[in-house]
């Protein structure tokens, strides 16, 4: 007999249903945090399992930042030792280094097809460069496009937090973005 | 306002995140100072450049089966039984134990259940359709030539979908991919209208049940299901209905040509 595993189904479909959705925005987030893909692939698995876990528990208010919160806490839990360096801290910078400048394709051109493409591993890479609060807040509110208050449940710091941070990354951001193309301000 | 201050809250102004009161005190500020005006024009345009739908990443298809798979949902597929006791006993009271209501309410748990199914079915349907969008994994075959396309799913599905080129119909055939809808892996023949994109998610049909063409309609986009010789078709796009639909009665004619003789 099947009794009494019935609600478990109900719930592992609904954990289904609301979760899975969300792949790749957590899977997203992981390769931001992460700045790697194996791993981004084991803690996003991770943070699924831990999730449909606790799910019973899980009351809203919104999916997305929850499973963000989630995924928070395993990147900077066992993956940030994994990679073997404190997040906070390495510089180190991967792949071409030679990108060219993002700044004029802002605009659309007959080009901006082929150009973005470049763009988006330059500012993927100048994004990686960030330190890891500044990199978290820039890639929560443009690329994951969560409100601040979102933000700030996500990383569990207040609303005020969140916005010197972001302006923060953001001023970071715009200056290496500047350094790397020689542009005038 | 100083420019000191103005430096923080521009940011909150971008992101639509700011009260009328401070709005219109940085607002104020920046009709005065060039020099903010000019980081927020910056701040503008380097959000615009990283509103970029290339800058996401779609999880690999490897992990997405991973978590599949480790989702206790197995179960889940096995029609009636399993999870109807609680909705069978609720039907059988209204059923008073005549034989035709008791089948008529057997209709009905057969009735919702499917369409929970088919609702599930219809969202891993259009998710796939919109992850084929996003980066640049529309096709892993990219070409217009059926004879091309049809071959390249050898061996990596139990099944062969039917390919043909539509494009003197004015559907241009682009290319092959494989997808993964609801636990299985599928085949999708991508083709083109003007800008925009069809999916044809092509599966073994479940059962035996035929049915004709179906509409329905999720997060904006139109998909029309039909099944034709043991296989499950499903065409999404945001196209409009009537568009779609003489895609499907393109695609089909094309397909299994009338036997003229």
């Amino acid at each position: 007999m099947r009794a009494g595993n019935g609600s478990g189904d109900d719930q592992a479909r609904r954990f289904r249903d609301a979760a899975l959705p969300h792949l790749d925005d957590v899977y997203t987030l992981a390769r931001y945090l992460l700045r790697d893909g194996p791993n981004a692939d084991d803690a996003v698995q991770e943070c699924y399992l831990r999730a449909l876990r606790y799910f019973d528990t899980y009351h809203g208010p919104a999916m997305k930042p929850w499973l963000f919160a989630i995924l928070r806490n395993i990147c900077r839990g066992e993956f940030s030792r994994r990679s073997g360096a404190p997040l906070e801290m390495d510089s180190e910078t991967e792949e071409d280094e030679g990108a060219t400048p993002l700044w004029q394709e802002a605009q659309a051109s007959p080009e901006t097809e082929v150009l973005r493409q470049r763009d988006t591993e330059a500012i993927r890479r100048l994004v990686a460069d960030l330190p890891a609060p500044f990199r978290e807040a820039i890639v929560l509110r443009e690329i994951n496009d969560l409100s601040y208050r979102e933000i700030a449940d996500v990383i569990g710091a207040p609303v005020g937090t969140v916005m010197s941070r972001l302006a923060r990354a953001r001023s970071m951001l715009r200056k290496a973005w500047i350094a790397e193309e020689g542009l005038p301000t | 306002m100083t420019c000191a201050e103005t430096e923080i809250l521009l940011h909150a102004l971008l992101d639509d995140e700011l009260d009328a009161g401070n709005a219109r005190d940085v607002e104020g500020h920046l009709a005065d100072c060039p020099r903010c005006a000019a980081q927020l024009d910056a701040y503008r345009a380097m959000r615009h450049a990283m509103s970029a739908p290339q800058l996401r990443y779609a999880a690999p298809m490897s992990l997405r089966r991973r978590i599949e798979a480790a989702l206790p949902s197995a179960p889940l597929r096995v029609p009636v039984t399993p999870q109807a006791p609680s909705r069978w006993s609720m039907l059988k009271g209204f059923a008073m134990g005549t034989a035709l209501s008791t089948a008529i309410a057997a209709s009905l748990v057969i009735g919702i259940i499917g369409t929970d199914q088919d609702q599930h079915v219809l969202g891993d349907v259009v998710s796939a359709h919109v992850r084929s969008l996003q980066g640049d994994h529309l096709t892993d075959v990219q070409t217009s030539d059926q004879h091309t396309v049809k071959p390249w799913f050898n061996g990596k599905l139990d099944l062969s979908p039917p390919v043909v080129d539509l494009t003197a119909q004015g559907f241009t055939l682009i290319g092959g991919r494989l997808d993964y809808v609801d636990g299985k892996d599928v085949a999708s023949v991508v083709y083109r209208r003007r800008k925009h994109v069809i999916n044809l998610f092509v599966t073994q049909a479940s059962g035996s049940e035929q049915h004709g063409t179906k509409l329905d309609t999720m997060q904006g986009f139109n998909i029309r299901r039909w099944t034709a010789q043991g296989l499950e078709f499903f065409a999404v796009s945001d196209i409009n209905p009537e568009e779609l639909q003489e895609f499907v009665d393109k695609f089909e004619a094309a397909s299994h040509p009338v036997n003229r003789s």
